[in-house]
């Protein structure tokens, strides 16, 4: 890029001659060429998002049984945790209430939870309790997603718990296992 | 009508303010930026809708994947007093050499017992290597319970402050180990961890 000097110091009849005053400026686009390219560089390969934390509170393994609360059945919602992404659950205890298979996110456990949460409002006045049983066929995902599905219905009181083998047979007898 | 002459000017502009903004931005970017420690094995983290940030020390981090267990420890001194500690305990004796080249090294998942050998490859060699993941089976002592207590107790001791857990592990990893991950948190009364997550849009109501 040419400059065109304006500042000529020529031009004046008679004077001294003087040398010609160079312009004191440097052409700086190449240099924020490069520092722009650079930083283009450091943004694109900078994680800004910063993993996110779930936390997980699990009940103490080793408490008596005998300082705890029994949990009514009619109450506890249990989700089975299947192999190919897919869950079963039912309300009150395994073999007794037939377990309905539904899949993850929006129209599936989203609404079962929310549903059966109103209901069980209603019917008892109090809360409901979820258990998640991870079968092992399912993988760490669904585990994450379930308790993902915890937070966004709001259930207040959840827990992972250990699957029976009842519970088991459950899954296998649709498919799930 | 004369036609007005207009005077030409330069076509320059005056880069100077933008070369400091671009600089200082560039020096910004240079000194925040992390290199993000490299996995040893491929783990696709899960998304889900929590927004809570991990802690940024003090950090426990197991990372799973194909059915292995890795683990970091966060603190140079955290992680030689915990090598010295699990030396002691499974008799073996690391020397300052390999004390060394523990701390600087970020993830690892070997058993011990072939952590020497693991300590004296170089960067190149590592990466080749397949390491087999630390064994964590269910009998009451394993090699995973240890490594987590003794950080646990070293972390405690020098810094007066419990360790965050965190667990990061892989999409598809099967439930079985991260139930033995449980088992082995619960065995140690620890009940509270984390799991790590990346961020989901938040679902529409």
């Amino acid at each position: 890029m040419a400059e065109l000097d304006t500042s000529s110091g020529g031009g004046k009849k008679g004077g001294k001659v003087r040398s010609k005053k160079a312009s004191t400026r440097i052409d700086l686009t190449a240099m924020v060429d490069l520092a722009f390219l650079l930083i283009t560089f450091f943004i694109l390969t900078t994680t800004l998002a910063k993993p996110k934390a779930m936390d997980v509170t699990m009940p103490d393994k080793e408490e008596k049984q005998t300082d705890q609360l029994p949990v009514p059945a009619s109450r506890t919602m249990t989700i089975l945790l299947g192999a190919n992404n897919k869950l079963e659950w039912f309300v009150g205890e395994p073999g007794k209430s037939a377990p309905t298979p539904d899949t993850y996110g929006k129209n599936g456990i989203r609404a079962a939870l929310i549903e059966q949460g109103k209901k069980i409002q209603a019917a008892s006045g109090k809360y409901m309790i979820v258990i998640i049983k991870p079968s092992d066929k399912s993988v760490y995902k669904n585990m994450v997603d379930a308790l993902d599905e915890m937070k966004i219905t709001a259930v207040q009181s959840f827990a992972i718990g250990d699957i029976t083998p009842p519970e088991v047979e459950l899954l296998k007898r649709d498919g799930l296992y | 009508m004369a036609r007005v002459k207009v005077p030409r000017k330069s076509t320059h502009i005056d880069m100077t303010a933008m070369c400091d903004v671009a600089f200082l931005l560039l020096t910004f970017f240079i000194l925040t930026a992390k290199p993000r420690p490299q996995d040893p094995v491929p783990v696709d983290i899960p998304p889900s809708s929590y927004e809570v940030p991990i802690a940024d020390e003090n950090v426990l981090l197991l990372t799973v994947g194909q059915g292995k267990v890795f683990f970091t420890v966060d603190g140079a001194d955290i992680r030689q007093q915990t090598l010295i500690q699990m030396g002691q305990k499974y008799n073996i004796t690391f020397t300052p050499e390999e004390q060394k080249k523990f701390i600087v090294t970020n993830i690892f998942g070997v058993p011990i017992s072939q952590l020497k050998a693991f300590l004296a490859l170089d960067v190149e060699q590592r990466k080749n290597f397949k390491q087999p993941g630390i064994p964590h089976d269910t009998t009451a002592n394993n090699e995973l319970s240890d490594w987590i207590r003794e950080a646990r107790k070293v972390g405690a001791s020098l810094h007066n402050k419990a360790l965050f857990i965190a667990v990061k592990g892989d999409n598809k990893e099967e439930y079985p180990v991260i139930k033995d991950l449980i088992t082995v948190f619960q065995k140690q009364k620890l009940n509270k961890f984390s799991l790590i997550t990346t961020l989901r849009a938040a679902p529409k109501k």
